[in-house]
């Protein structure tokens, strides 16, 4: 019987790359395996349109009726013998695959102290966990938010726009720690200008509640009452059943830059899980969360996966990011989190992009309510211009916003 | 020709399509998106491209 193609995860990278193989001429077998029981979704508006009522769980579903796949949904992959090139799940049922794509995502990383036997704690990363969410807020609740990262201060805002009693806790000086410190300062005005209470530069000591949370007692000695807490300390990502692969798993699964895993070319990598080398990181490995990128890296691994050998091309994409809070659309590209200082090349008032410099080259930009603008940058990227040179041309460009 | 549609009630301006294929889209001042509603069929790659590059899957194209 002829091995299927085996996908393993069925959310964004996993469906685009399930596409591209189609796309690529595969007629034979295609298996999609997931961990949770939905078909893929797209999960931006869990923190967003789905958190305040604006969309609901079927407005996120991700279109893929007409694949010609066969779909394991709710079936978590326990192990994968590539000797065998099989994939083990839970039960010790074996799936022989003859190429397999490791997309199975990150999850939301738990609150690392001891374990909390306290309603009311929340983490957003499923649908399941956004509509948890979405009924306690609807108690109005005092909320508090520990952690100001994407999640966190999107859950912020939203929680604002329900009228609700926000806090803001972490033990950075700024929230939105991706912007680096100037840009998250900006943050924070926009957060205190809507009246969230941020705790910064302050760590949460404990818990406390009889049953239920009713606070949370911070280092610097305060205590912030709150009957919901969301711990949005990031994501980690899956790949612990890969333990004792062979497979490299640091900072992700270690993949050549076509996104082949190293030390076995017939697995593929797309997604939170995908570490590679990025030429705007000088080659060093990179893995990065954003929903584009598992976008994009999903369809180029299923390329990969059905194209001979030698037409195998890397993936050298510049990122793209975003986050909704409030009225501002804050837009990044490039990579941010190189970046040492940023600098403002355009502005108009509320609307600006920075540039992110590291070495005197340009390696990231972030636009604040600036979309117009940012397919510049983001092609102009790729070769890390010098910063000067970059000025140059935005201030000589009709259409940029008025030069800072 | 292919038919292109957006749903100005879902796009949020994002600009992938406009990057991915910017024969067809195009943010204008105000970061609003515009678009040709009707391409020459040798585009509808690149428009099913932006359709699947958009996060808000406001794009959808015919025949």
């Amino acid at each position: 019987m002829e091995r299927p193609i085996v996908i393993v995860g069925a959310s964004l990278a996993g469906l685009r790359a399930a596409q591209a193989v189609r796309k690529g001429g595969h007629a034979g077998p295609l298996t999609i395996l997931g961990a949770e029981r939905h078909r893929p979704y797209t999960r931006p508006p869990l923190s967003k349109e789905l958190l305040v009522g604006a969309q609901e769980a079927g407005d996120c579903a991700l279109p893929c009726d007409d694949l010609d796949a066969v779909w394991r949904l709710g079936v978590p992959a326990s192990a994968l013998d590539l000797a065998q090139r099989e994939l083990i799940l839970d039960d010790g049922e074996r799936i022989a695959y003859d190429r397999l794509l490791i997309a199975t995502g990150s999850r939301a990383r738990l609150w690392p102290g001891p374990q909390v036997e306290l309603e009311g704690l929340h983490t957003l990363r499923d649908v399941d966990d956004a509509l948890a969410l979405r009924a306690a807020l609807a108690g109005r609740p005092r909320l508090a938010v520990v952690g100001g990262g994407f999640i966190g201060c999107e859950v912020a805002a939203g929680a604002r726009k329900l009228g609700l009693d926000v806090t803001v806790i972490d033990v950075a000086p700024q929230p939105m720690p991706a912007l680096g410190h100037e840009l998250g300062e900006r943050c924070a005005e926009l957060h205190r200008a809507h009246a969230v209470d941020l705790r910064l530069g302050t760590a949460v000591e404990r818990f406390e509640g009889a049953g239920r949370l009713e606070a949370i007692r911070l280092a610097d000695g305060s205590r912030v009452e709150a009957d919901v807490a969301v711990i949005a300390l990031g994501a980690v990502p899956n790949t612990d059943w890969l333990a004792g692969s062979g497979l490299g798993l640091e900072p992700g699964v270690v993949c050549h830059a076509t996104l082949q895993a190293r030390g076995a070319d017939e697995v593929f990598c797309a997604g939170d899980v995908a570490a590679w080398p990025h030429p705007m990181a000088d080659g060093e490995l990179v893995r990065i969360e954003h929903w584009t990128t598992a976008a994009e890296q999903g369809t180029a691994a299923g390329r990969n996966m059905v194209a001979a050998p030698a037409d195998r091309v890397p993936y050298a994409a510049v990122p793209y990011f975003w986050s909704d809070q409030y009225d501002v659309k804050i837009q990044a590209v490039g990579l941010m989190t190189r970046a040492e200082r940023t600098e403002v090349l355009e502005s108009d008032g509320s609307r600006f992009v920075a540039a992110g410099v590291r070495d005197g080259r340009v390696v990231a930009a972030v636009g604040f309510n600036a979309a117009r603008r940012l397919a510049f940058y983001r092609r102009r990227l790729a070769g890390m211009p010098p910063l000067e040179e970059l000025a140059a041309e935005v201030a000589a460009d009709v259409k940029a916003l008025v030069a800072a | 020709m292919t038919k292109v549609h957006v749903d100005m009630n879902l796009c949020q301006s994002h600009g992938e399509c406009a990057y991915v294929a910017p024969e067809i889209f195009e943010l204008g001042d105000d970061d609003v998106l515009q678009w040709k509603p009707e391409v020459d069929p040798s585009l509808r790659e690149k428009a099913e491209e932006a359709a699947d590059a958009c996060p808000m899957q406001a794009i959808r194209v015919e025949d």
